[in-house]
């Protein structure tokens, strides 16, 4: 394979493809409310009409409005259909030619999808994720090439460092930082891992760009690897993804099959291989060096740090691991450069993120939005408000590692340090939205209880501090808790947030602390009456 | 000075504290000479009287009567400590707390393991009823001191004496078991 | 390699390269509690009851993974780090049925000394009194989980000083049991060899040789680290 073939197989897509195009969604999403079913119906229906040959029927990956699919998008016209059902599929045909269509239009204009900026999901939605020809006909695998050939690792470091790209799992630590320790620490052999263990509930970010558009991701690691000098890659995908796992593979084995996988890449002397390890569906191997341990077919569970996974990693080697979006912000990176990339988002924190927006929310769905946009923006603008109307109460963002930001503070910009500074992280890009009715004490408890389950019992302020929290915060709920079990509350989370070994349990209080910060009013109230000893 | 008014009640527990507490020997009469023993198993009073300084609990809180003659003690006493391992932790009486809730372990106990098959008593007002979960008592109570043991030795209970008496800080080493 | 000079506690104290921090603040006469440590078997820095101050460092570190480091400025038991440790034992006794009354090690317990050495008079938290089992299964030893605070020294010493890995951990959380082989009752194990370092290793009453009473189990894991300077020296 070399530039030209890579060319030619780009043209001969696009000469190929009918002019007309349907593209069904068929993320996990949209084929749980029968996306597929569509697509048959919309085959069938353009068979009977003698058709196929000019209209092409696509699966596609996510195109963001979940909560209102399954989405149908007609290309070169570009019109978007929401909430299509099966039978939807002669009149979407018949518009096809004649328009206006009945079936419900989904309105473009919308800020939904005018204040977007994807830059990782520029692809969802438009290429057939189980078809390597679609990516490289959208410009696919060409970056790889460039930097190959190019480029120098020290230089594609270089890159990655000035964009100003910081760890997009959550942590934000800076990516071409990372990347240039793992490329200077000595070590026999090297290792790329992607991590796909996304795990926060509500979150659903690396499905999708994995479901939607595997060989960003691919490609991605592929550069970051020939930058730190890695040979071997993993991907470490839950369990819990069966249509990410599925896809991945497809595109691992066609990139294989065309030499943009394995040896001798791009006809140079560098070689990358990648393989899949799945997740046996514990939320504590998305934790770096539980996540080696698993690898190494170990039990997951987290080590002391440092040393850092940079320095000793996998089978005690210098290893990189970076997240799903992460790794698929890379070639739009090195394809338009890093000063592009600098200028999009706020001083410290450059780029876009994505965020699953879920909950208390009209707009249900994948958004990409440059760092810097504020909560309002999301809430109102994006999200459109609360379905019924319900005054926003509070936005989670960061899944259990994270805090509840009330909507007083809704003009705080999305960015790593502003998040923090009230009390909340960015995370992994997990937003839900909460009204008024939502009791905050409940939220605290809920996370409680996810980490409770999982955490995985190694140290004990973790492991038998999640449980006494949540004993506490139950006996709260059922007014049966006095004062000082808020202060025992408050003492069990300094606690675990000084003591705990890993991410999990040091940033398990943060929902309890976020919540009793600005919802105090609310444990307050559910304090029994003390009963007087008379002492 | 004024004579000390001291009370030790016996909740679920063995009376092994109190025992302990007896092994005192001779220092009992200088203890005798300093303060009274108003309510104990081992004194001849009906009711918890009014205005303790000292309260001894020896076990854990296992009953309905337990539960009200620890409030009782609380607000009839100025100081109260835990006596003994079962009072502070639950100990051997907190054992059946695995078992599960009360009517499991009569069950077991009166029916399933007796023979012949028995039957699990009530009378109420009579026959206190069991608590669900036997606690230790600071979880019932505030509690001022804890003196742990199984049972606490006669010298260490002595320790604590002899500083509450002279009104120091006690200062007893821990020692469960 | 010349020694490195450490501040532990206000106190000038110098240690070999490549030793850890546990190792140089328990040369320099400090005592600090430990759990899942014991000499002779590698850290996993779980318990940590050996967290440390170390000035110019954000986090906690646990000394018995901390390699010493020239200039390092150590603090081993601040108010807050007794607080912690005071609690993370309360958490412990609060996990298990502990019931030192009735235990075979009790006089000969670590988790006993660690409740008098962080002055535990008593625990504020709920008791979560699991149903926990005993496993009598094998001829020689028993396993008494109401006992168990998940240290993992029987798995190590299993692991690496008798090389068999019998012992090891399933499920998260509270429910993690130590479990032998595939998690089948320890008499049934094809792998184990009875040597009963695991009983050792413990640092409680949870294993023991059978036939033992209240009181009667020994505490011996000082002879886990005798048995690996008798392999280094070939007695």
């Amino acid at each position: 394979m070399d530039l030209h073939e890579l060319e030619a197989i780009a043209e001969r897509e696009q000469a190929q493809r009918p002019h007309l195009r349907i593209l069904c969604c068929a993320a996990a999403g949209c084929q749980a409310s029968g996306a597929l079913e569509i697509k048959r119906r919309l085959e069938l229906v353009l068979s009977a009409a003698g058709k196929l040959a000019e209209v092409e029927v696509t699966p596609v990956g996510c195109m963001g409005l979940c909560g209102h699919g399954p989405l149908v998008r007609i290309e070169p016209e570009g019109t978007v259909f929401e909430r299509v059902t099966p039978a939807d599929a002669e009149e979407i045909v018949s518009a096809l030619e004649q328009g206006p269509c009945n079936v419900l239009h989904c309105d473009l204009n919308h800020p939904f999808f005018t204040r977007q900026q994807p830059i990782v999901l520029r692809h969802c939605g438009r290429i057939n994720p189980e078809r390597i020809e679609d990516y490289i006909a959208v410009g696919g695998y060409r970056t790889l090439y460039h930097v190959i050939h190019d480029l120098t690792p020290a230089e594609v470091i270089q890159i990655i460092a000035r964009s100003g790209l910081r760890g997009r799992g959550g942590a934000g630590y800076p990516t071409g930082l990372k990347w240039a320790t793992v490329a200077k620490s000595p070590g026999e052999r090297k290792f790329v891992i992607c991590n796909a263990d996304e795990g926060d509930p509500g979150a659903f970010m690396d499905r999708s760009v994995l479901e939607s558009d595997p060989h960003l991701v691919l490609e991605g690691m592929a550069i970051a690897a020939y930058a730190v000098g890695a040979e071997q890659g993993f991907i470490y995908v839950r369990g819990e993804y069966p249509l990410a796992i599925e896809r991945l593979q497809k595109a691992i084995v066609q990139a294989r099959r065309l030499g943009l996988l394995g040896a001798q890449i791009f006809e140079s002397g560098f070689n990358f291989r990648v393989d899949i390890r799945v997740g046996a569906g514990a939320f504590v191997c998305g934790e770096e060096t539980a996540l080696i341990a698993s690898i190494e077919g170990r039990r997951g569970q987290p080590r002391p740090r440092p040393p850092y996974p940079a320095e000793k990693g996998l089978w005690g080697m210098p290893t990189l691991i970076n997240n799903v979006e992460t790794f698929a912000n890379v070639t739009a990176i090195i394809e338009n450069g890093p000063e592009w990339f600098r200028q999009i988002g706020t001083e410290k924190s450059k780029g876009t993120k994505v965020f699953a927006l879920t909950g208390k929310i009209r707009n249900t769905g994948l958004i990409e939005v440059p760092m810097g946009i504020t909560l309002r923006e999301i809430v109102y603008e994006i999200g459109d408000g609360t379905p019924d109307g319900t005054p926003v109460k509070a936005v989670q963002t960061g899944g259990p590692s994270g805090g509840c930001i009330p909507a007083e503070l809704f003009d705080t910009p999305v960015d790593y340090e502003s998040l923090a500074a009230v009390g909340s992280i960015m995370g992994s890009g997990g937003m839900v939205v909460m009204d008024e009715h939502t009791n905050m004490v409940d939220v605290a408890r809920f996370y409680i209880e996810f980490c409770k389950d999982e955490s995985c019992g190694k140290c004990i302020p973790c492991r038998v501090g999640t449980v006494q929290l949540f004993n506490l915060l139950t006996k709260l709920r059922n007014g049966q808790a006095q004062p000082r079990d808020l202060d025992t509350i408050e003492e069990l989370c300094e606690l675990m947030r000084e003591t705990s070994l890993c991410g999990l349990g040091q940033s398990a209080p943060n929902p309890v602390l976020s919540t009793l910060q600005y919802f105090r009013h609310e444990y307050e109230q559910l304090i029994g009456v003390e009963v007087d000893h008379g002492s | 000075m004024s004579r000390l008014r001291i009370a030790t009640i016996w909740l679920g527990g063995c009376s092994g504290c109190h025992m302990s507490f007896l092994d005192l020997d001779e220092w009992l009469i200088e203890l005798a000479a300093r303060a009274d023993l108003v309510y104990s198993p081992i004194a001849d009073a009906k009711h918890f009287p009014a205005e303790v300084d000292l309260t001894l609990i020896e076990g854990a809180i296992a009953s309905d009567e337990h539960r009200e003659l620890a409030k009782t003690a609380r607000r009839q006493s100025k100081c109260i400590v835990s006596f003994g391992d079962c009072a502070v932790t639950g100990n051997v009486t907190a054992l059946r707390n695995p078992l599960g809730p009360a009517r499991n372990v009569l069950q077991q106990v009166y029916v399933e393991h007796s023979d012949p098959r028995g039957v699990i008593p009530h009378e109420p007002g009579i026959i206190p009823l069991l608590l669900d979960k036997v606690v230790p008592v600071h979880q019932v109570i505030p509690v001022d001191y804890y003196l742990s043991g199984c049972p606490p030795s006669a010298s260490r209970i002595r320790a604590l004496l002899e500083a509450l008496l002279e009104g120091r800080e006690p200062l007893v080493d821990i020692r469960y078991g | 390699m010349a020694a490195k000079t450490l501040t532990i506690d206000d106190h000038l104290v110098s240690a070999r390269p490549g030793e850890t921090l546990l190792e140089a603040i328990r040369e320099a006469g400090i005592v600090i509690p430990t759990l899942c440590h014991l000499d002779g078997l590698s850290d996993v820095g779980a318990c940590r009851l050996c967290l440390v101050e170390i000035e110019g460092q954000r986090r906690l570190q646990p000394a018995c993974m901390t390699m010493v480091s020239e200039g390092m400025v150590v603090r081993t038991s601040t108010p807050r780090l007794q607080a912690y440790r005071r609690q993370i034992v309360e958490l412990l006794f609060a996990e298990r049925n502990h019931v030192c009354a009735v235990c075979v090690a009790s006089g000969n317990c670590e988790l006993q000394r660690l409740a008098a050495m962080v002055g535990m008079d008593h625990v504020r938290y709920d008791y979560l009194s699991p149903d926990c089992s005993v496993d009598i299964s094998h001829p020689r030893f028993g396993i008494d989980h109401n006992r168990c605070v998940l240290c993992t020294r029987c798995v190590r010493a299993c692991d690496e000083i008798e090389g068999v890995h019998t012992w090891d951990v399933a499920g998260r959380g509270v429910q993690a049991r130590v479990i032998t082989d595939m998690n089948q009752p320890w008499g049934t194990s094809t792998t184990c060899t009875s040597c009963g370092k695991c009983q050792l290793a413990c640092p409680t009453g949870a294993i023991f040789p059978r036939g033992v009473t209240v009181g009667e189990r020994p505490h011996a894991s000082e002879r886990i680290a005798l048995i690996i300077e008798a392999r280094k020296q070939r007695w």
